[in-house]
């Protein structure tokens, strides 16, 4: 063997090795960061954070899905809602602990991933998304159906989280729902970081790109696409469960079709195929219809005018964004981050 | 993506009376071949005379009407595309294939994902081609055609194959290029005691390197013979072989 290779076999070994250390390390600066923000912010501001973490925590696994595998889903507003259900069911009801019941909701969700992926790996395009919005309609139909266990309308209220007590007595609720959200949040980001860098990745973007290609080299295509439902099944159902936590309820009416809709939205808006893109979702789910809101009432509108005005800057916006960056806010910024770096580079060069 | 139990077999890749359909029209007409271990069999033929969709349904990428396709003792036909290459049977398709957005080393580690290949595959693969080594960094879209052509062979060895299927490895290259790869391919069949079947529109080329040629005419053998013989008959060549 030259030396060449030798080189290069250390070369990749350590590479691996940098991948997971990178993770930890983006991992553990992500908490910190949370950490920081959750203090300095208000209580509102706080539980504004929760819900926007639980929403990374799904949309990180649906940009995986979409961007990642090519597979399309209308439905993870459905699977969010088994994850809810499930954890209000178990907390609730069942009286289980926080993590051990975020868990198991994260597991019963995978598993309807699971189910869901293997009809997706026949189906291809609009069937899919035919098939996925049929999921999204109909699921949260369930919880009238089977109103005695469900709550009907109303859903199913959890008492709020406790926070230790060695936190002191004096921690906002908000704050500890932040953490809460932020440690989901922080699990879905060190393991879907690792997991588009290894083997797994690679394949789901083989598979994106060209099936046929794949399965030339001995991938198994159905499989690497279940295992991608399954691990953003899996994001769904732990951001399902921290919703839950978070507002204390689940209710068939957080769950709508709109909300499907919304997420696919954002992962295309953040940027398609990018954990950092997720975060920017995120933060346009939660802070855009708040700040159109105070865009709205700051007019003096009738109320008829006012009631649509939020949607209609949301759907502005979104027009607008998709024009000015096509591949979504992080495509924005990082081609602005190019732009910059080439300047600078002239001027040092002039 | 670890390995399963999917036993490479090596052998004689034998072809009998394959048939192979696109609706009413018969693309494969009861052709038979066989390509043994370190040798090089060209199929040749113009535009649509069936030599991809042999090679596809060798591979199992198009269902087989009629026939059958065996390597050593196994039956290959009604298998999925992906357990036709984990028995050893690596096909390089017409366009390349290769994942533009990974790397060139991305792209080769895909190859041998499935049997968990060792770093070691790798470099091999390198050492074989060495261009490859210097642009292992780089994202597969930013190769040169030939680069390419090179990259998806390269992935195709790291599976491990005894046959490998070729189809029109130098289309689109250019000349120079284009020999390197023909090259690069009877080395595989000399050094590696690879079976080669090489789908290839430059007849002149292909039969400079093949031992066997088969030409296919309206998806029928119309000729199988040693590959010199078949370059020496004047007859041929000007019915079939286009030089």
């Amino acid at each position: 063997m030259s030396a060449i290779a030798a080189r290069a076999r250390v070369g990749r070994a350590r590479i691996g090795e940098l991948t997971l250390a990178r993770g930890l390390l983006l991992a553990l600066v992500a908490a910190a960061a949370l950490f920081v923000a959750s203090e300095l912010l208000s209580s509102f501001a706080d539980l504004e954070l929760a819900e926007g973490l639980y929403f990374f925590c799904v949309l990180a696994g649906l940009t995986v899905l979409t961007g990642l595998s090519g597979q399309i889903s209308l439905g993870h507003g459905a699977l969010m809602a088994v994850g809810a259900y499930g954890a209000a069911l178990l907390i609730g009801e069942q009286h289980w602990a926080l993590v051990p019941a975020l868990a198991a909701a994260t597991a019963i969700t995978a598993v309807v991933g699971l189910l869901l992926g293997a009809a997706a790996t026949r189906l291809r395009g609009p069937y899919l998304a035919g098939a996925t919005l049929a999921f999204a309609v109909g699921l949260p139909a369930l919880a009238d159906k089977y109103s005695s266990t469900f709550g009907g309308e109303n859903g199913l209220v959890v008492n709020p989280p406790n926070p230790p007590s060695g936190l002191g007595s004096s921690l906002p609720l908000e704050r500890w729902e932040a953490w809460i959200a932020g440690a989901g949040a922080v699990i879905v980001l060190f393991t879907l970081h690792n997991l588009v860098r290894s083997g797994y990745g690679r394949a789901m973007r083989a598979v994106r790109d060209d099936e046929i290609a794949a399965s030339l080299c001995g991938l198994r295509v159905a499989r690497v696409q279940t295992l991608a439902f399954v691990v953003s099944a899996a994001c769904a159902g732990l951001a399902g469960g921290l919703l839950t936590v978070v507002l204390q309820l689940a209710s068939p009416g957080a769950f709508q079709l709109s909300l499907s809709l919304s997420l696919l939205t954002a992962i295309v808006l953040g940027g398609l195929g990018s954990l950092v893109g997720a975060a920017w979702g995120a933060a346009v789910l939660v802070l855009l219809p708040s700040w159109t809101r105070d865009i709205a009432n700051s007019f003096s509108l009738s109320t008829k005018v006012s009631s649509n005005m939020p949607l209609a800057i949301y759907g502005l916006v979104l027009v607008v964004a998709m024009l000015a960056w096509p591949s979504g806010i992080q495509g924005g910024v990082r081609a602005g981050g190019a732009r910059l770096r080439a300047l600078v580079r002239s001027r040092r060069g002039g | 993506m670890s390995a399963t139990g999917e036993q490479a077999q090596t052998g004689v890749l034998e072809v009998d009376g394959l048939c192979t359909d696109y609706g009413p029209v018969r693309a494969v007409a009861d052709v038979t071949l066989s390509v043994e271990p370190g040798r090089v069999t060209a199929v040749l033929g113009a535009n649509g005379a069936g030599k991809t969709t042999l090679l596809r349904t060798i591979s199992c990428l198009v269902p087989a009407r009629e026939g059958r396709v065996r390597l050593g003792e196994r039956e290959l036909l009604g298998s999925a595309v992906e357990d036709v290459v984990r028995r050893g049977v690596a096909h390089v398709p017409e366009g390349r294939g290769v994942i533009g957005e990974l790397t060139t080393e991305e792209n080769l580690r895909l190859g041998g994902l499935w049997r968990g290949a060792p770093a070691e595959d790798l470099d091999e693969v390198y050492e074989l081609l060495p261009a490859l080594r210097e642009r292992r960094r780089q994202p597969a879209s930013s190769l040169s055609g030939g680069e390419r052509q090179m990259l998806s062979i390269g992935r195709a060895l790291v599976a491990r194959p005894s046959v490998l299927l070729l189809d029109e490895p130098s289309l689109g290259l250019a000349p120079l290029i284009s020999a390197r790869i023909m090259e690069l391919v009877r080395r595989l069949a000399n050094e590696r005691q690879l079976a080669v079947l090489l789908v290839e529109q430059n007849a002149r080329s292909a039969l400079a390197i093949a031992d066997r040629g088969v030409v296919l005419n309206l998806g029928r053998v119309v000729a199988d013979a040693d590959a010199s013989e078949l370059a020496d008959d004047e007859d041929m060549r000007q019915a079939y072989l286009g030089f």
